[in-house]
């Protein structure tokens, strides 16, 4: 069963003249990482939002179409029982944390205290999440006393602590190292194999080819292109959509440019370095780079 | 007689009151018209390094010197015309009606002339890609351009020295045009650029210069070129070379390359 069914979706602000959801419909199976990108204000969050229901019931506007998670209309559900089918981590971290914690460990504790948890339990989630996400060293600390990238981690921390099987996950490296980007990625695939199903909006597109699914485009509210990573990277229309290719994809293009074909388009590093030296040998006899 | 470099950073430290130490004894300097980035885990002292550039956060010890003048003779009100600061989140800065009036209002502070203010505004809007949302409230557009409201503030400022803490967090391909495109015709103005980014193939595409920043020191400071393709260097720091260098790497390319079409051609002429 499909974790996510969007049938024919179409929404529009309140005081909006344009829709910025037009026409959308989207399945995520169970279990799958779905990632959306597209440029900033093809409507990407706005997707997000009306998953969690946010859309319309906070935001209110003008909606049609449909949007189904484990088979139950969001439209129709209490935006409270919604929260707990999905976890939904915003954009902004300075928006997700609560500001009313003192602790990294309270801000965890907080969701699972409003959902009437046992102590005990509520431990034991906290401290397994903490260790999960790498957060252990700043369990003590004020949330607001954290670095940007800090504070993500705790962000997300607080809504994977939930347990929900459904994440949408709205950039949620923006302000992360690249150590720290991985750390994030790796969560991300444990989730998976937890059989969480995952929309996640992102734009760095080496880690999305790495552990995407699933990649769909929005451009202008639509969806306009959806596949697997290798098809939609070397899908052309990607640049018309200013879609910034993996490095990787943009040396093959380019040797594809020099007249060096290849069946099919390398998407992560191994990939590319398998396919280069399919083709020319290099690296293979033994050559070492210079220092 | 050595020349005078525009900022000159000399073994700068500092501990915050609680105790903790975010920058142990760092020096560089930086002449006018560069245009550098600062890469580093998150807590390695990035952001409190360029703070203290500006005077936000005054040195614990060490010095900085602009123009040859320790920044310690400075009130803030003078430091903020020669080195201007972008925070890392825009809404700590950001708190006027329109874009037009957060961009006009440090220009009043600094009593710029009427006609003088209005062509600065255009310019730093132009530069910035905010022409159309002069009008707009800063708090309607996305988090990604409200970065540029804030970058444009410090551009009309016309400060020789721009610091962007983390001016590519979520941008997309157009946003990431725009910035490289301001550095360019900033840094040809013979402004300095000081860049704080976790994006290492935007270093790689714009940056001739990098800082590798870990643990509160420098590790490395050089050619962008020379320090992403040392592997040593960039694992200590904790930073994940570009794809690309980790592709040059892994076919034996024998020469340093950042730039994808470069590193093709060299491919296609290696063909056997």
């Amino acid at each position: 069963m499909d974790s996510i069914k969007i049938t024919d979706l179409t929404y529009r602000y309140p005081t909006a003249d344009e829709d910025v959801l037009r026409h959308v419909s989207l399945s995520v199976e169970k279990g799958q990482l779905c990632a959306v990108v597209g440029a900033n204000g093809s409507g990407k969050t706005t997707l997000c939002n009306a998953i969690r229901g946010f859309v319309p019931k906070f935001y209110k506007g003008e909606i049609s179409g449909e949007v189904l998670v484990n088979g139950k209309d969001v439209q129709r559900e209490e935006i409270g029982i919604t929260a707990l089918e999905v976890g939904f981590v915003f954009q902004n971290p300075f928006t997700q944390i609560s500001g009313i914690t003192d602790t990294v460990y309270e801000e965890l504790a907080y969701g699972l205290e409003n959902m009437g948890v046992e102590p005990a339990e509520i431990e034991r989630r906290v401290e397994e999440i903490m260790g999960l996400t790498k957060i252990e060293a700043f369990r003590d600390r004020d949330p607001y006393q954290l670095s940007g990238g800090q504070q993500q981690r705790v962000a997300l921390a607080a809504v994977l602590v939930m347990n929900q099987d459904v994440f949408v996950i709205d950039e949620p490296t923006s302000q992360l190292d690249p150590q720290s980007t991985d750390d994030v990625f790796e969560i991300i695939r444990l989730m998976k194999n937890m059989g969480k199903t995952i929309v996640l909006v992102e734009h760095k597109m080496e880690q999305i080819a790495e552990y995407a699914d699933k990649v769909v485009v929005m451009d202008q509210g639509q969806i306009v292109l959806e596949g697997t990573p290798e098809e939609v990277f070397s899908d052309p229309r990607c640049e018309e959509y200013h879609i910034r290719l993996p490095q990787c994809t943009r040396i093959a293009l380019e040797l594809k440019k020099e007249g060096i074909g290849f069946e099919k388009l390398p998407v992560t590093v191994q990939e590319t370095v398998e396919t280069i030296q399919a083709i020319t040998g290099a690296g293979k006899d033994g050559q070492e780079r210079k220092g | 007689m050595k020349r005078m470099a525009l900022v000159e950073v000399k073994n700068l430290s500092f501990c915050y009151p609680n105790g903790y130490q975010a920058v142990d004894d760092v020096s560089f300097t930086i002449e006018a018209g560069e245009n550098i980035a600062i890469v580093g885990q998150n807590g390695a002292g990035k952001t409190t390094t360029v703070k203290m550039l500006n005077g936000l956060t005054k040195p614990g010890s060490g010095d900085v010197l602009i123009n040859g003048e320790s920044t310690k003779n400075y009130t803030t009100a003078q430091m903020a015309r020669r080195v201007g600061y972008v925070f890392q989140n825009p809404d700590d800065q950001i708190f006027n009606a329109t874009v037009y009036k957060e961009i006009e209002y440090g220009l009043k502070k600094m009593k710029v002339g009427m006609g003088e203010c209005e062509r600065r505004i255009k310019d730093a809007a132009e530069l910035t890609g905010m022409t159309k949302y002069l009008e707009t409230n800063p708090y309607d557009l996305p988090l990604s351009m409200r970065k540029f409201v804030t970058i444009a503030s410090v551009i009309a400022s016309n400060c020789d020295v721009m610091i962007f803490d983390e001016p590519t967090a979520g941008q997309d391909l157009d946003g990431l045009k725009i910035l490289s495109d301001l550095n360019r015709v900033l840094t040809a103005r013979g402004k300095a650029i000081v860049t704080i980014t976790h994006d290492m193939e935007f270093v790689a595409d714009n940056y001739d210069r990098v800082i590798v920043m870990c643990q509160k020191k420098i590790i490395a400071d050089g050619r962008t070129k020379d320090v992403f393709f040392q592997k040593d260097i960039m694992e200590k720091a904790m930073l994940k070379q570009p794809a690309l260098v980790r592709i040059a790497t892994g076919i034996g390319m024998q020469e340093n390359t950042l730039d994808v079409k470069m590193a093709a051609a060299y491919i296609r002429q290696n063909l056997r």
